[in-house]
């Protein structure tokens, strides 16, 4: 066993309101440079829809990821000696879009005339006039589209009238997925860096893209099948969602998490046993979702402590890893699900996936909500349970409704306890097949709904002082810190 | 100034700035700038015509290089493959085919640059100059193969004589003087491209990632040593 932590997320669908107040407060501090304009380290994209880049799920087109056999579906070694001067699946900024601003003069020196004068937009690349055709979110809230959701690479398995109840007005349905690096435990970026910019950091296992290593061979932006390596094509190196390590190690939560309104963000400590990494990403489909969770390890277990230490993982990562919110509904609630993990980089940012809205049955001119069944809405939410599973469950449906159905039995369970009006009997029957106690039941609202701050960003102190410790006196680091030339990132020569 | 001075400063004086500082600013740039290597790839912003340009150039230019390297290591072996007229001719065309193909991914190159909007907002002046100089190094290479044939055997007897005497500290003038005017140029101006070299992108040349064939998959990196 080979005892490693690795800061892992949980996002909770069913809180996010789609403010996007997370990938601005992202752009704000990291990519508001020329070149990096385009990227958003952090996006909020509106499910079912065609995401950011578009069809970035679509791997017949962008080719991420890994193959069942362990291999890179982009570049992989051989590959990539014939395809280093051209790669044949990168994306281009169309499949973004062109960055722009407006042309703000013309409001201000526009003749007197019977029209409102227009800002026109310019490009950023070219500095030229535009016609905006894509932008971020441009599809925002358009789930029934047929322009832009209908072609959702989740729809693919979808029956015909499944997908015509998903685009029926009177049952049109939403939600939002916002996505920022997964910092997976089988990166297909690193592996596929020709130049080994990119790596996992050993002590919290954020993965990292070296500026000053990148050779703009473009490789990992096909590799990573959730599209989150951004080629800066003024500075000519690739740049990535840096998990805000600098606010991480000092004991502050990334600024998306941060600033999140909908208090969607959950950040903690997860172990896991690095040796088992190759054996989990060549299993079956259907055996994905069980095999990453036996990854993870249970930080209460006496072998997995003695291990960690054995591994120098320091005491304070393993208490965070104790107190870790992501562990809970991870590994002990399942409520917790990893997106596309069949796209096999052990992505270690979970989903709880979100209740939707009761699809009624319409009766003539009334809509009917009653049923017998206690988790009718969940087989016939509006949102095909089928799916959801294509989303996060690496098409296991029963992973989905178990999530469902235990966030159901909360809510039934909370309401008879604060409210009363629901038979206890009912309640007891809904939280056993829901498999939950009254307690965890508790437990899952008290972090769902009531949790603190401290509660969601179980941060480990940073520990850099062991790092300089190894290579130079601390005290003498500390007095050369702060010192130095710090060149702004200049394109070539 | 008389010919033979000036021929002095073109055949000694030029190959030895333009290799001095060559070496020197690319050490300082790889030490200091290193954040400045970069092949500084436009195929994010135009997709269409990038293949059709850069892997014929890529190819043609290797195989190119790679032959003139050869040349330069086993001149006796060049001389004595082509011995045998049928096996001269192999290598000559062959050599001429990489070329054009060399020429025609350049041209491609430059008219890419010049039709995507794009593209020609992130080429600097320092990209301009450097495609005149290669553009006018691969053009006077496949005039000379095209008009001055048996290129590969004159090189190896008269050119690669002349470049070793350059490396070994003995420069000698004496016969690459009397090289046809085309292939003089074509010399002279490789060494200004060398001297060119370390202020352009071309030292993406200098950090080609051969490692990754045999480094493992994932890369992890620990604050210290580990
Ligand atoms: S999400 Fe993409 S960029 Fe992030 S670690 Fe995984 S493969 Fe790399
Ligand atoms: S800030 Fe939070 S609630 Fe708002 S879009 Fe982002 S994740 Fe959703």
């Amino acid at each position: 066993m080979n005892v490693r932590a690795q800061i892992s997320m949980v996002f909770h669908l069913d809180k996010c309101i789609g403010c996007h107040t997370c990938s601005l407060a992202c752009k704000n501090i990291w990519t508001d440079r020329p070149g990096t304009e385009y990227m958003w380290w952090n996006n909020v994209e509106t499910k079912p829809g065609t995401g950011y880049p578009t069809l970035w799920e679509d791997q017949q087109r962008y080719r991420g990821g890994w193959d069942a056999e362990g291999k890179l579906k982009s570049t992989g070694k051989a590959w990539i000696v014939a395809n280093i001067f051209h790669h044949p699946s990168m994306p281009t900024m169309d499949d973004y879009y062109e960055p722009w601003t407006y042309d703000y003069q013309e409001l201000f020196n526009a003749p007197e005339g019977p029209d409102q004068p227009t800002a026109r937009p310019i490009s950023l690349v070219t500095g030229k006039h535009i016609d905006i055709e894509a932008g971020p979110n441009w599809d925002d809230d358009l789930g029934g589209s047929p322009v832009y959701a209908a072609n959702d690479p989740n729809l693919a398995a979808l029956t015909p009238e499944q997908r015509r109840q998903l685009f029926a007005i009177e049952q049109l349905v939403f939600f939002y997925l916002p996505r920022i690096c997964n910092h997976c435990l089988n990166p297909a970026c690193v592996a596929a860096c020709p130049s080994a910019a990119l790596y996992k950091r050993g002590e919290d296992g954020i993965v990292l893209l070296d500026q000053k290593r990148c050779r703009a061979w473009r490789a990992c932006v096909p590799a990573c099948p959730y599209k989150k390596t951004y080629y800066n094509w003024s500075t000519g190196k690739t740049e990535k969602c840096i998990l805000c390590f600098p606010r991480i190690e000092t004991g502050q939560a990334p600024a998306c998490f941060h600033s999140c309104v909908g208090r969607i963000r959950y950040l903690g400590v997860l172990l896991y046993d690095a040796d088992r990494i190759h054996e989990v990403a060549t299993m079956p489909d259907e055996e994905l979702i069980e095999a990453q969770r036996s990854l993870i390890l249970d930080p209460f277990d006496p072998e997995v402590l003695a291990a960690a230490r054995g591994n120098n993982v320091p005491e304070s990562t393993i208490e965070a890893a104790q107190k870790s919110p992501v562990y809970q509904y991870v590994k002990v609630w399942k409520l917790a699900l990893p997106p596309h993990l069949e796209f096999r980089t052990l992505p270690m940012l979970f989903y709880v996936p979100s209740m939707a809205p009761v699809m009624a049955s319409r009766q003539g001119d009334t809509l009917d909500h009653l049923s017998q069944d206690l988790f009718h809405d969940i087989e016939q939410a509006r949102v095909p349970i089928r799916y959801l599973a294509n989303l996060l469950a690496a098409g296991s449906e029963a992973r989905v409704r178990y999530a469902l159905r235990k966030q159901k039995a909360v809510r039934w369970h909370r309401r008879s306890v604060t409210v009363g009006d629901v038979d206890a009997e009912v309640v007891r029957r809904m939280l056993r097949e829901a498999d939950c106690s009254p307690e965890e039941a508790d437990a899952i609202y008290r972090l769902t709904a009531l949790s603190t701050f401290d509660e969601r960003f179980v941060i480990p102190p940073g520990h850099r002082e062991m790092g300089v410790e190894t290579q130079q006196d601390p005290l003498m680091h500390k007095q050369q810190a702060g010192f130095g030339f710090i060149a702004g990132p200049r394109r070539g020569l | 100034m008389n010919l033979a001075a000036f021929d002095r400063v073109l055949y000694v004086g030029l190959p030895y700035t333009a290799i001095f500082i060559c070496v020197l600013i690319s050490l300082q740039r790889y030490g200091w700038r290193i954040f400045t290597f970069s092949s500084l790839s436009s195929q994010f912003l135009e997709n269409r015509t990038h293949f059709w340009a850069l892997v014929p150039f890529h190819y043609g230019i290797l195989t190119v290089l790679l032959g003139h390297l050869i040349g330069f290591s086993v001149p006796r072996a060049v001389l004595a493959w082509n011995g045998r007229p049928l096996r001269l001719y192999i290598l000559e065309i062959t050599a001429l085919v990489f070329g054009l193909l060399t020429l025609i991914g350049m041209l491609a190159l430059i008219n890419r640059r010049l039709a995507s909007d794009k593209v020609r907002a992130v080429t600097s002046v320092m990209d301009w100059i450097m495609f005149a100089v290669l553009l006018f190094q691969v053009g006077s290479g496949v005039y000379v193969a095209v008009f001055n044939p048996w290129g590969s055997t004159w090189y190896a007897a008269v050119a690669v004589p002349y470049l070793w005497s350059v490396f070994t500290l003995a420069p000698n003038t004496a016969i690459v003087t009397q090289l046809p005017l085309a292939a003089q140029l074509h010399i002279i101006n490789a060494f200004i491209l060398i001297g060119l070299f370390p202020f352009t992108r071309l030292v993406h040349i200098l950090v080609v990632p051969n490692p990754y064939l045999w480094r493992r998959p994932q890369v992890v990196r620990w604050y210290g040593s580990r």
